[in-house]
Order: C-alpha cells, then sequence, then structure tokens
C-alpha cells in the first residue's frame, strides 16, 4: 500500500482503521501517524468511539479491518517491545479498592519495574498524603483518579495512551496533570488521550482527531 | 531501560493477590465451611453408622470439595477484570498465559492447599479406615492443581456473562469427572489395602496436562473478554 513509507517515520501509525460495534459502524479507513514527541487528542460526542480507538491502538481491541503499526512494523510483531514502551490508563483505572493508596502505588511500581521514586514526595504533590493508609475503596472518585495517575509520575515508558484522563479531577489535579504532560513531551514522550474538554495550559497544542458519531473522522 | 523478569512479575501478582485475598478473608473461608459443613450432614443423614459411611466416604468428601472449588471461582478474575487490571495484565511485557498462572497458583494456595490441610479432619468425620487418610490427603493435592487450571478456564471464558456461576458448573462439572473418579478409586483401593499408584499417576497427569495447557486456554479467553 501506500502508506507503507510513512510507517517508517512515524511512532504509532493506524492504517485503513475500522471499527464495527453491536453492528455500527464506530469510524472507518481512519488513517493517521503520530510521530515521537506529539500530543493528539481525539474528541467527540459520546459513543463516537473514542475509547474503542484507544483500545484499537493498544492492541487490547482488535479492530474490524486495517492495523496499527508501530516503530513500523505491526503491533503482534513488536509487541513486547510495544508494551514496555506504552502506559495505558484506561477508562477503568485498575485501581484496587481492596489496597490502600501507597500499596496501590507500590504493586503498580514493581510491576512497571521504576526504580526509585519518592511515594511519599509523589502523594504529598497529589495531594493524597494523609489519605496513604485509607482504602481506596473509601476515598472519592476524584482521590481514586489521582491514585491512578501516579503512574504518569513513576514510569519509564514514552507513550502514553490515556482515555478521560481528566474526568472527576479538580481544578488544581487537572493543572497539575497538564503540567507533567508538558514535562513528559519536552522529555520527547509522546501522548493520545481523549477528552471533552480543551486544555488550558498554551504550552500545550494537541494534534486533533475528531471522530462523529455518523463513522466519519475529521 | 530496566525491565522486569517473568518470575519478579509473576512474585508481585501473587503477592498482590494474597494480600487482596487477607482482606477478604471470608471468600476464602466461606467455601470451605461449606466444604465442612456438607461433610457433617452426612453422618446425621445417613446414620453415623461406621461401615456405610466409610464405603461412601471418599465419593463425599471429593464431591463437597469439587462443589466447595465451584464457590470462590466466578470471582477469580471478576474483580480484576472490572476494575481493569486484567487490561494491564494483558499490556505486560509478559504473556498473559504466564502471568494467570499466578492467580491460578493463588486460587490453589487458597481452596486446594487449605483441602489438603483438612483432608484428615475430613476422613475422621466420616470414619474412613486410617489405611485410607494418606490416600485422601494425596489425591486432594495431586488432584486440587487441576481443579484451579479448568476452573479457571471456566472463570475466563464467562467474565462477559453477568452472574457466571451457573454456567461455570455447567461448563466446568463435566470435565471434572475423570477425576472424581480415580480420585475416588484410589482412596476405596487404599481403604481395602490394595495397590493405589495406578490412580496416582493417572491424577498427576490430568493436574500436569490441564496446569501446562489451561493458562493458553485462559489468556485466550481474557483476551476475548477484554476485547
Amino acid at each position: 500500500m501506500t502508506q507503507v513509507t510513512s510507517t517508517n517515520s512515524s511512532l504509532l501509525h493506524a492504517e485503513q482503521l475500522s471499527s464495527i460495534r453491536g453492528g455500527r459502524v464506530l469510524f472507518e479507513n481512519l488513517n493517521f501517524s503520530v510521530s515521537a514527541g506529539q500530543l493528539w487528542q481525539v474528541s467527540g460526542p459520546n459513543g463516537a468511539g473514542k475509547s474503542s480507538l484507544l483500545r484499537i491502538l493498544t492492541g487490547l481491541l482488535e479492530p474490524s479491518a486495517g492495523a496499527v503499526y508501530f516503530n513500523g512494523e505491526p503491533l503482534s510483531q513488536s509487541w513486547s517491545e510495544f508494551c514496555q514502551q506504552l502506559l495505558f490508563i484506561g477508562h477503568k483505572a485498575a485501581v484496587k479498592s481492596e489496597l490502600s493508596a501507597l500499596e496501590n502505588f507500590h504493586w503498580q511500581q514493581q510491576l512497571s519495574a521504576v526504580g526509585t521514586v519518592d511515594a511519599w514526595e509523589l502523594l504529598e504533590k497529589l495531594g493524597l498524603l494523609g489519605l496513604e493508609d485509607e482504602l481506596t475503596a473509601r476515598l472519592s472518585a476524584g482521590q481514586q483518579r489521582r491514585v491512578a495517575l501516579t503512574r504518569l509520575w513513576a514510569t519509564q515508558a514514552s507513550l502514553w495512551i490515556l482515555d478521560e484522563p481528566f474526568t472527576a479531577l479538580d481544578v488544581q489535579g487537572i493543572a497539575l496533570l497538564q503540567q507533567r504532560f508538558v514535562e513528559h513531551l519536552a522529555s520527547g514522550g509522546t501522548i493520545i488521550f481523549t477528552s471533552h474538554q480543551s486544555l488550558t495550559l498554551s504550552e500545550l497544542a494537541p494534534e486533533k482527531l475528531f471522530l462523529d458519531a455518523q463513522g466519519d473522522a475529521l | 531501560m530496566s525491565q522486569l523478569s517473568g518470575r519478579q512479575t509473576w512474585l508481585t501478582i501473587l503477592k498482590r493477590d494474597l494480600r487482596i485475598a487477607a482482606r477478604r478473608r471470608s471468600d476464602a473461608l466461606n467455601p470451605l465451611l461449606f466444604l465442612l459443613m456438607v461433610v457433617t450432614l452426612f453422618p446425621l443423614g445417613i446414620g453415623p453408622g461406621p461401615d456405610i459411611l466409610a464405603r461412601v466416604a471418599p465419593g463425599i468428601i471429593w464431591v463437597a470439595a469439587l462443589l466447595a472449588s465451584l464457590l470462590g471461582l466466578e470471582r477469580l478474575f471478576r474483580d480484576d477484570f472490572q476494575d481493569g487490571t486484567l487490561e494491564q495484565m494483558c499490556l505486560l511485557p509478559q504473556p498473559l498465559a504466564f502471568t494467570v498462572t499466578a492467580k491460578m497458583m493463588v486460587h490453589w494456595l487458597l481452596s486446594g492447599l487449605p483441602l489438603v490441610i483438612l483432608s484428615p479432619l475430613l476422613a475422621l468425620l466420616l470414619s474412613l479406615p486410617v489405611q485410607g487418610w494418606w490416600a485422601l490427603a494425596l489425591t486432594l493435592l495431586l488432584g486440587t492443581p487441576a481443579l484451579s487450571a479448568l476452573g479457571a478456564i471456566g472463570a475466563a471464558l464467562t467474565l462477559q456473562v453477568q452472574r457466571g456461576s451457573s454456567l461455570v458448573s455447567l461448563i466446568l462439572i463435566p470435565l471434572f469427572i475423570p477425576l472424581l473418579i480415580f480420585a475416588t478409586a484410589a482412596v476405596e483401593n487404599a481403604s481395602m489395602g490394595l495397590a493405589v499408584h495406578g490412580q496416582l499417576a493417572i491424577l498427576a497427569a490430568i493436574s500436569v496436562l490441564t496446569v501446562t495447557l489451561a493458562p493458553l486456554a485462559v489468556a485466550a479467553g481474557i483476551r476475548m473478554s477484554v476485547n
């Protein structure tokens, strides 16, 4: 195909992606390339297929047609390397309600194989200090989201795929997260996220991908 | 980039799940209490005569063990599925078929191993001849890993189903039949002082087969459900 040449330069490349869920076409023939260091915002009305698109990009969901390429290779062939580079926070935040904030953080940190991150400093930054021993089931939705987001401060992954990261966060939380976006992009990282609201920080100028509910992408 | 070895990842998942289980002790204890109560009901129901009880004891204990192992199965992957932990496990650099064995191990530690430890008590309650006790413990030791492995397949396949526990039972009980036949035969033979090596070898073979092959099926089931 003609797109093959462009896959070499890009980090993540979607080729002719289509997704059909429950007999409905969410999007068809979607082509785009995400280069290293870019910030991409996927937006669109509810049910337009934003989450499905992100899950396809992470390889969790099989596209109905088309393929995703990572560093020019199909996902299945570069899977192990892709998983090491990827940090995905989905709609479901993978926070264990039976564990405390601190335990959740330690567990995530151990699985992501990051060296030394000062847990207390991070919990203070995210406003979770004093709540670290509380079971996360007893925390508010916004606080639980903050527990999930601690992963962003303790990771070596370069490609972040975040589904609605700003949900349930307060104004300070949103500012903190955007600040972290800036740092990550400055260090050469790549972020793909979905959100309904536009970013308020002027340093952040995302590439936009708009999915409308009719199955077209703009 | 430092990469976690497979063993470390496996141990991390094991420890995390054991800690979660420690926070929810009733989930692990209820099946065991169920088993004990079912076994104590039989002497009340069919009379305390040791000759009858000893003859039906292997069957009762093993059927009760099979049913008890079904009780906690539905939750094996369900919580992880609902809070997104399974998605994250799919995205670990290590193969999913490898990481799910940690969860199967946790299930065995919480449901299979206590059965082995409780088996002398169960044998006593049903007045099983003393020479059958070690055979009962051995059949449970060799057979329960297969229960956890097969159970994990059932749990993974029914993740998408609301209230999947009855479906899990329908899928799994037929698969448990060979285990039941060979395990009870072994205990009966041992009670009569006969050789049991053949049955134990077959039980061990079933366990080895299921424990090595089930993770592949479990991983496929999970990927399908997450999809």
